[in-house]
């Protein structure tokens, strides 16, 4: 206020005039006070339930983090030991750099090739689309156990996978891929590539379906080739699904279990452990429950960090 | 707009690519069921005697009569109970004034990214010590925990979107917050609580990690984790193992395509969503 006293006195009587007309606006507002209330009904049992099942645990987990643990006998303190632990021993800290290994197959692959699909595919409206989309999105509605002894045939000796490449004349590239020390992580990557290419894909294809057809008009116009066209009007549009994609694909990579559970089960020579992996292992048959649920607080504690970078990244314009 | 010949035959080569890659590993599996138990097969080959025995010989091994059943009463249950937790919570935080509203759709969020490795260990030995573990409520409860984030989210996007109009008129008419609800804004919700339902009943048909872990008992098992039993014990009977295999994803491959149009708009949506 920089109109002193007389500005204040001017404001005081103001605010007189509104304190008689706003006298049924306040009685109207310790109305709307007593349905604020009751409205935590609504919400109460949804949080009660949440917070018993998921954020309570959630807590706990790190609790039981802080012990040494068999799950049976008396736990005893060890502060952030079992912490030191997931970043030094190699058993613990390789798991999670697979699971950094699997977002290539998981988030990047499907994603580049989602685009290109989507770069050749989005340009014009196409009869029977919705057919294919039937069947580009089976894998994701198939339990991911069953995917994983799936493939798990079609990468066996005599699976499909070497079946083919002795029909194309490259038999000397035939082998066990799940028993490879350095191709297992490579072949269980690429079963979450099949999974989640489907969903890419489909994503950006409704993404693109939504620019205005204008644009394209316009960049056809002024003589944009597909390249050109693809790069100056459907790849900026598609910003908001992109980031959504590689959210959701980041997040199967890092913790995926069911597959890596029936294809190799860490193996060979735990080549192919991902975090989840070990924290099941761990809790439910080493008796190290203490060690597993550090493990657990870390896989979630990267989960969450990957999301906000992805999230600053690609600039939440679309997060309502 | 027009596609021109060549970039029409290009598109459609590569539908027909992205097709047979998706379909040829469930081919591999149905055509290895149709061989006799025990059979020794080289990938894709087509059987001279197409029989269901290595079905029999699943159905019987692993009783999946028995685990279909625990699977379909969990999503049963789950169904409903998250449905409407979640339509209840999203309606409170799209529509009425909750307070510390923000505080709790914040809390909502976060579920989102929770992986389900972050709760399964204290899970376990809590239900245990009261008793929950191998039981069919304790799976219902925790996975009906698990999907409320994403229906909260789902529920209050929806109701944040319907006519304002509509609840401003009905309160006018002195309707109270319930009948709003029910009176008002569910008979519009339809497509997105059904599109809801369908997404909640995959997820926990689907479920195996928690499953793993809450049911041991082979007698409570779902058709997932029955499955991953099934594996270490037929390792190398591949007709058998890829009958189970089928065993288990057909009911959730009937119940997709009955609701095609409902799985594809949630996992699209859901995915912008979420």
């Amino acid at each position: 206020m920089t109109t002193g006293n007389a500005g204040a006195a001017q404001a005081a009587v103001l605010d007189e005039g509104v304190a008689s007309v706003a006298a049924p606006a306040a009685r109207r507002r310790t109305g709307l006070h007593r349905r604020q209330w009751s409205a935590l009904l609504y919400l109460a049992p949804a949080v009660l339930l949440y917070g018993l099942f998921v954020l309570l645990p959630a807590l706990h987990t790190f609790w039981i983090s802080l012990f040494s643990w068999d799950g049976v006998t008396l736990a005893s303190w060890v502060g952030f030991d079992n912490y030191r632990r997931v970043f030094t021993e190699p058993l613990l800290r390789s798991s999670v750099l697979h699971a950094l290994v699997l977002i290539l197959f998981f988030a990047v692959l499907p994603i580049l090739l989602g685009l290109v699909l989507t770069a050749i595919l989005s340009r014009h409206r196409r009869r029977g689309m919705s057919a294919f989309r039937v069947i580009f999105f089976l894998p994701q509605i198939v339990p991911l156990v069953a995917v994983g002894i799936t493939w798990r045939w079609m990468y066996a000796d005599d699976g499909a996978v070497n079946q083919l490449l002795r029909a194309v004349g490259l038999g000397s590239l035939t082998q066990a891929w799940l028993g490879d020390f350095d191709l297992a992580l490579v072949a269980v990557g690429l079963v979450g590539t099949w999974t989640l290419t489907g969903l890419t894909t489909m994503l950006f294809l409704a993404g693109a379906a939504k620019i205005d057809t204008a644009l394209f008009e316009s960049a056809r116009i002024d003589g944009a080739g597909a390249v050109r066209e693809f790069f100056s009007v459907t790849l900026p549009a598609l910003r908001g699904e992109i980031g959504v994609a590689l959210t959701v694909t980041t997040i199967a990579a890092l913790a995926s279990f069911d597959v890596v559970y029936v294809t190799t089960n860490g193996a060979p020579g735990n080549t192919t452990t991902v975090p989840g992996l070990l924290v099941y292992r761990l809790a439910f048959t080493d008796g190290k429950v203490g060690l597993a649920s550090a493990l657990a607080i870390c896989l979630t504690v990267l989960i969450l960090l990957v999301v906000l970078v992805i999230n600053t990244l690609v600039g939440g314009q679309d997060r309502r | 707009m027009r596609a021109t010949r060549g970039e029409n035959v290009v598109g459609y080569l590569l539908l027909a690519l992205m097709t047979v890659v998706t379909l040829v590993p469930f081919a591999s599996i149905l055509l290895a069921s149709l061989h006799a138990p025990g059979t020794l097969i080289a990938g894709l080959s087509i059987p001279t005697s197409p029989s269901l025995d290595s079905f029999r010989r699943a159905w019987t091994a692993a009783s999946f009569g028995r685990l279909l059943i625990n699977s379909a009463i969990i999503g049963i249950c789950v169904v409903p109970l998250a449905v409407v937790l979640a339509t209840l919570a999203g309606y409170a935080l799209a529509v009425l004034r909750v307070p510390a509203g923000g505080f709790f759709f914040r809390l909502f969020l976060l579920g989102l990214t929770l992986p389900v490795e972050l709760i399964v260990v204290p899970l376990y030995f809590d239900l245990r010590s009261i008793g929950l573990t191998d039981t069919y409520l304790g799976v219902v409860l925790a996975e009906s925990a698990l999907f409320l984030p994403f229906g909260v989210f789902w529920m209050r996007t929806h109701f944040r979107t319907s006519p304002r109009e509509l609840v401003e008129a009905a309160q006018l008419d002195g309707a109270g917050s319930f009948t709003v609800l029910t009176r008002v804004l569910l008979p519009l919700a339809g497509p997105a609580v059904s599109t809801m339902a369908v997404l909640f009943f995959m997820w926990s048909w689907n479920q195996f990690l928690l499953v793993l872990i809450l049911l041991q008992d082979p007698t409570t098992r779902t058709a997932p984790a029955g499955l991953g039993f099934f594996v270490g014990q037929y390792t190398s009977d591949i007709p058998v193992l890829c009958a189970g295999t089928l065993i288990v994803i057909l009911p959730i491959f009937v119940v997709y395509l009955l609701f095609q149009r409902k799985f594809i708009s949630g996992m699209l949506q859901g995915a912008v969503k979420g």
